[in-house]
């Protein structure tokens, strides 16, 4: 049982940053919709919680953007020498066929620049957070402004997810070198 | 879109004018990714500009212009802003609208219609 060096990371930044940054948001909807109508109440305690965790979520979402477009990416549109095969190649593996071509068109193009809409929203709302805190209530469009960002930052992080998962499951980021994970027994 | 400073009965508000800067410019950075990719995708001579980080291409240039876009126009909407009150609702709709431009033009079969 082993994974491939790219493989490895390849669900570092999916399966982990990304799922991560997924889970993360629906503490961060629900906390602010209700801890911030007008009449609502926070403790000072859980006021500072969610602030770290937006803040939180904008480190993660940095992340996830930065490892996608900086080590997986270069790995994913990899240009394969001539004769080569194509399965260490998955742009040109996708493009290779009209039953995939459109995984790359649609999917991966629009998810390389609509991932970026996360971190700069979440960053925006932690900020905004961080600064007015309780005041938040005395503004509630801003409240609703830092809640839609939030809210489409999940969205974008999870159209990002879907065509990441999907592109991987149709041409699979691998190579590189060979992590063995665990020796086959032969049971 | 700025007006005077707000009270609330003897207790003084925070000015609106970081948080109305925050937004904006979240909404700005959107639009400009939808801006550059449309344009990124037509001009071949765009994108080559673009081609700062050879392995990432164009996206390496493409997404560093958009968070210069952002943090500077953040900074300047800030520095304008940072103790007055502004037309809160306007800016929030226009940053949502800008939010919303953005995210239909990295779609690409709206791109194609360019």
């Amino acid at each position: 049982m082993d994974l491939t060096t790219h493989g490895f990371w390849t669900m570092v930044h999916g399966m982990g940053f990304g799922s991560l940054y997924l889970l993360s948001c629906s503490f961060a909807i629900v906390e602010l919709s209700r801890r911030y109508r007008p009449q609502s109440s926070i403790s000072v305690a859980d006021e500072k919680f969610l602030g770290t965790w937006l803040v939180a979520m904008a480190v993660v979402a940095w992340i996830t953007v930065l490892t996608g477009a900086y080590v997986i990416y270069p790995w994913y549109r990899a240009v394969p020498p001539a004769g080569a095969a194509l399965a260490a190649f998955p742009q040109a593996l996708l493009k290779s066929s009209l039953n995939t071509i459109e995984w790359h068109a649609i999917g991966m193009e629009w998810k390389e620049h609509i991932a970026w809409f996360t971190p700069i929203s979440i960053t925006m709302a932690a900020a905004v957070f961080v600064h007015y805190r309780g005041c938040l209530r005395d503004y509630p469009q801003l409240r609703t402004a830092v809640l839609t960002f939030v809210i489409v930052s999940c969205g974008t992080a999870g159209v990002a997810g879907f065509f990441g998962a999907e592109l991987n499951k149709h041409a699979p980021v691998d190579g590189g070198g060979t992590i063995k994970l665990i020796q086959g027994s032969g049971r | 879109m700025a007006s005077g400073p707000e009270s609330m009965g003897s207790v003084r508000m925070m000015p609106n004018g970081p948080g109305a800067a925050a937004v904006l410019a979240a909404g700005m950075g959107c639009f400009a990714m939808g801006v550059l990719s449309v344009l990124e995708d037509k001009l071949p001579a765009l994108a080559r500009l673009l081609n700062i980080y050879r392995p990432t291409g164009p996206l390496s240039g493409l997404s560093t212009a958009v968070i210069v876009v952002w943090v500077a126009s953040w900074t300047v909407l800030y520095s304008c802003w940072k103790r007055r009150n502004v037309n809160l609702g306007r800016a929030v709709t226009i940053a949502i609208g800008l939010l919303a431009a953005g995210a239909l033009l990295t779609f690409p079969p709206i791109d194609d219609l360019f």
